[in-house]
């Protein structure tokens, strides 16, 4: 596995150096000497230089040239790129929109964008205004690009293939009816989302409609309503991303074979907040992950065949909601610590399999000596299903009284699902 | 005077065989959870359910055993110039700060050799804060009832009484009250209530501290619009004052105007 | 010395003391004496400022009673039964009562009218040898001897000695007996309770005899004696109630009936031990 990864991280940075080869090695010559149709030339923009506008230059560029900004403030929007050109930013240029109107759009494939600042895209509620929109390409790269203020950061529509990577994106909007997604993309497929930062926007990283997609390496923190929201998007992994202080974790929706693996959710908190919110998924991989302080580390709501596990649950409220609606998923070889409530469900019906994980708050033996209890642990507390059906009586947990009618329950159960049930469970923590 | 009282009831009572092993058990516990559990928030955490219970426990029922154990003694004072009110105080302070002493002692060495971060070292700071008023609420308890009953074995059924009230009792009654009401809008009826038990209310205090993320959930916003205002804490704190005040003021006009 | 006017005294339903009125002369031993029940020990706790009355008026040496704790400065108290702290070393007692009554730091001395504590007791108790032991660890008999070392120690006008010799071994009894005659013959003012009547009559120049919360009797001990004829107080007494007999066996004046020689331990011990059980039920004797 981490060798696979290892390997992964070469090829990445492989591709770095060859793209920052090709870009770094324009022509010697002065970019004025060139006359016009001929390919690889560069414009250069700013005080002193050929052109003080970047919009004047994308008018004069054809397919493979290079537009070199230089550093100062160009107060421009609505930057049309209608042609496969390279845009470099030295010494990080800032564009910045003044509310005015969305940066730039990119019209033309395999368009690479580095190094530039965008600041200061509008709120609109009929239009959505973007930093950078790609529309109906194929091909093209984001890379390190800082984004301050603007309403959508990135957003792909229609376009394949596109690759966003480290880039730094941070909103100020603190509600959601004025705030836009950090990086959006609908209805694109095979890209890459990797290494970015995503800051107080609604959603960190939206997917709608997005297949065949890898997200990694990013991180969504103080987003207001979701660090990564998935919708109707199959076939898409994302791993070792991390996901703190969002409004709601991240929201996986309506949605086949997603695989999630080695991301963080932490200190996800709210009435209706979790770590990871898994609603009608299928055939999906939950695994090495770490949910740690949220009110709920994963609710799942009719997702079916979804296997969760080698993860680690720590001092969540709820570790696991699951209804019972959600069929045939198989919860195994996970750690649950410090969890005020392990796992809760809406009704004595249980269609899943709970086997072989560790509990810290199983007190049995393991007198055979297989690394099992003998004994069966029942992880669905009376007092959570209370809790369920009457919210307020959560100001009792910890009582004595309470604790008391839990040892009743596990000794006799009547309310609580009588096959939500693991048999073996583990002596001591899956080393992760 | 109540210094001078209090001097010779210290001296006495940190010698005493109980209060050592009092101190001891809550070392022991604290220390095996730290050898079990690792760090230092795991451990407070597990203290809590350990506090809630024992502390209550204990101090209203050594405090009842104390005073009557004490009577004559406090009888053959009393025929020396010594004034009731600054007797009162000095026995008060004579078996309250020893068993606050043995318990935040008993808690918070472990953490200082085992060494806890800073986070953790808040956690046991509010669990030592909550479990010495709990001691001197159930102390001044157990004082008015032995004050009040001359009889030893009511005024300790008593306190094992209200022990058991305000621990298990009182929670089947409020849990009650939420099923049989719950279609109208609880939250306010609750949170009082929850005052009226200083019990409840160390547990809630702790609770805010070690299980937020829980609480934040479903119930999180009323708990975090009381309890996470200045004005909520305040109201807390001020209750749990009030039931240090109140049963301590009781005792201290029994045993102004007492007969012995 | 002490004057008591109209003092009344309820536990709820019970009456137990009846407008007593009582006026103790200074300089002499005063025995209070009754059958359990009567009322001696409200009275006695009633001066000692441990029970309030519901009416009438205590004075001490000129001072009223009423509430405040400076004129105990004047009073040594032997109780019946001694308590400490348990885990406290009898050097500590000892220096715990000085320090409240404000003479910590001040040594006393054997000898008697020199120095400002009075130690003659605890020398010739030799308690010296016991003084590093914790309380709890001492013989009902050193208690007692902890308890009349510390109400002679400071020299008091008034000492109350509510049955002095009890638990005390022949030897130390006579000890304290001469230690009690030696301090009338200082001036000082001496209340004692006793159940042993030949001690009585060894010590009390008074005798105040109390019955239903009512003062049955005051009259010295000689004067006793030669009313009724008797050679014994303890048959004085018992003659003296028999003059009202009606009265006398609605009591069950058990000292009545008591025969000559039962002056002596056994029946001493049967009344400390009822008397004990009295105190703690509630204090209402």
């Amino acid at each position: 596995m981490i060798k696979f990864k290892g390997i992964n991280g070469w090829i990445v940075i492989l591709l770095a150096v060859a793209g920052t080869m090709t870009t770094a090695t324009p022509p010697s010559v002065e970019a004025s000497s060139l006359s016009p149709g001929q390919t690889n030339r560069v414009f250069n923009i700013g005080e002193g230089e050929e052109y003080s506008r970047i919009s004047d230059a994308l008018e004069q560029v054809s397919d493979r040239d290079t537009i070199r900004i230089h550093p100062g403030v160009y107060r421009e929007h609505q930057l049309i790129v209608a042609q496969s050109v390279v845009i470099i930013g030295i010494d990080r240029p800032v564009i910045d929109a003044g509310h005015q109107g969305e940066g730039f759009r990119i019209v033309a494939d395999s368009v690479h964008i580095e190094g530039l600042e965008i600041r200061n895209v509008p709120t609109s509620h009929s239009r959505d205004h973007a930093a950078i929109r790609f529309d109906r390409v194929s091909g093209g790269k984001i890379i390190d690009n800082r984004f301050d203020d603007t309403f959508f950061g990135i957003y792909l529509a229609r376009s394949h293939g596109v690759e966003i990577r480290d880039n730094q994106l941070r909103a100020y909007q603190t509600r959601e009816a004025v705030s836009a997604n950090g990086i959006h993309l609908w209805n694109s497929n095979h890209a890459v989302i990797a290494g970015n930062i995503i800051n107080g926007h609604r959603d960190g990283i939206y997917l709608e409609y997005v297949e065949n997609s890898e997200i990694y390496d990013n991180h969504a923190v103080n987003n207001i309503r979701y660090g990564l929201h998935f919708m109707f998007s199959d076939d898409c992994t994302y791993h070792r991303n991390r996901f703190e202080d969002n409004g709601a974790g991240v929201a996986v929706m309506y949605s086949k074979r997603v695989m999630m693996e080695d991301n963080e959710f932490l200190q996800n908190w709210g009435a209706s907040s979790y770590g990871l919110l898994l609603k009608e998924i299928t055939d999906s991989e939950i695994k090495h992950n770490n949910f740690s302080g949220n009110t709920t580390g994963i609710r799942a709501e009719g997702s079916d065949r979804v296997k969760i596990h080698y993860n680690r649950f720590q001092r969540n409220g709820w570790a696991i909601r699951i209804t019972a609606s959600s069929m045939d998923n198989m919860i195994t070889q996970n750690n649950f610590i410090d969890n005020a409530f392990d796992v809760s469900t809406n009704s004595r019906q249980n269609n899943s399999t709970f086997e072989a994980n560790y509990w810290d708050k199983y007190s049995g033996y393991d007198l055979k000596g297989d690394g099992y209890g003998d004994v069966p642990y029942r992880p669905v507390r009376l007092f959570s299903l209370i809790v369920e059906r009457n919210p307020m009586a959560l100001m009792l947990l910890r009582s004595m009284f309470v604790q008391i009618l839990d040892l009743t329950e596990r000794i006799m159960p009547t309310i609580t699902p009588e096959t939500l049930v693991d048999e073996k469970p583990l002596m001591s923590e899956v080393s992760l | 005077m109540i210094a001078k009282i209090l001097k010779y009831q210290l001296r006495d009572v940190m010698r005493s065989k109980w209060i050592i092993a009092y101190a001891l058990f809550f070392l022991g516990l604290t220390d095996i959870l730290f050898r079990f559990g690792g760090d230092g928030v795991r451990v407070a955490t597990s203290m809590m359910n350990v506090v809630l219970i024992v502390i209550p426990l204990a101090s209203i029922i050594l405090g009842a055993f104390y005073l009557y154990n004490t009577r004559e003694y406090i009888e053959m004072l009393l025929c020396h110039p010594v004034k009731r009110h600054q007797l009162f105080w000095g026995m008060f302070l004579g078996l309250g700060l020893p068993l606050v002493l043995a318990f935040t002692g008993g808690v918070m060495v472990p953490f200082i050799y085992h060494g806890a971060g800073p986070e953790a070292w808040t956690a046991a700071g509010m669990l030592a804060f909550t479990g010495s008023m709990l001691t001197v609420i159930f102390v001044g308890i157990a004082y008015y009832l032995a004050l009040r009953f001359d009889d030893r074995i009511k005024g300790l059924g008593l306190a094992l009484v209200i022990c058991l009230f305000f621990t298990v009792i009182y929670d089947g009654i409020i849990l009650l009250v939420i099923y049989m009401f719950a279609n109208y809008p609880l939250e306010k009826p609750v949170l009082a209530l929850s005052l009226f038990n200083p019990i409840d209310l160390g547990r809630i205090l702790l609770l805010l501290q070690f299980d937020i993320s829980a609480l934040m959930g479903l119930t999180g916003a009323v708990f975090r619009d009381f309890f996470g205002t200045v004005l909520g804490m305040a109201i807390a704190l001020g209750s749990l004052l009030l039931w240090l005040f109140v049963p301590v003021y009781g005792g201290f006009r029994r045993f102004l105007y007492k007969d012995f | 010395m002490i004057t008591i006017k109209e003092l009344d005294k309820h536990y709820g339903a019970l009456h137990a003391l009846k407008s007593v009125e009582v006026d103790i002369a200074p300089g002499r031993i005063t025995a209070v004496l009754g059958p359990n029940g009567a009322g001696k020990t409200t009275l006695i706790k009633s001066v000692l400022g441990l029970v309030k009355p519901d009416s009438g008026t205590i004075t001490v040496d000129g001072t009223e009673v009423n509430g405040d704790s400076d004129y105990r400065r004047k009073i040594g108290y032997m109780p019946q039964i001694a308590r400490y702290p348990e885990n406290l070393t009898l050097q500590e007692i000892v220096d715990m009562i000085k320090d409240i009554r404000g003479y910590s730091g001040i040594s006393g001395t054997s000898k008697h009218f020199s120095g400002d504590l009075d130690m003659e007791l605890w020398d010739r108790f030799d308690l010296d040898t016991e003084k590093d032991k914790p309380f709890r660890t001492l013989s009902g008999g050193n208690r007692q001897k902890v308890s009349a070392v510390l109400a002679f120690l400071f020299r008091p006008k008034v000492l109350f000695l509510d049955e002095p010799s009890t638990g005390l071994d022949p030897v130390s009894s006579s000890i304290l007996k001469d230690k009690i005659l030696a301090e009338k013959k200082r001036g000082t003012t001496i209340i004692l309770t006793s159940h042993i009547m030949s001690e009585v009559q060894e010590l009390a120049d008074q005798v105040v005899y109390l019955l239903e919360g009512r003062i049955y009797f005051e009259l010295s001990v000689s004067d006793l004696l030669a009313d009724t004829g008797q050679q014994t107080l303890e048959r004085a007494i018992a003659r003296k109630i028999g003059q009202n007999g009606a009265v006398a066996s609605r009591n069950g004046m058990t000292q009545g009936h008591r025969p000559a020689d039962g002056q002596n331990k056994p029946v001493h011990d049967h009344y400390a031990e009822r008397e004990q059980t009295f105190v703690t039920e509630g204090g209402t004797s």
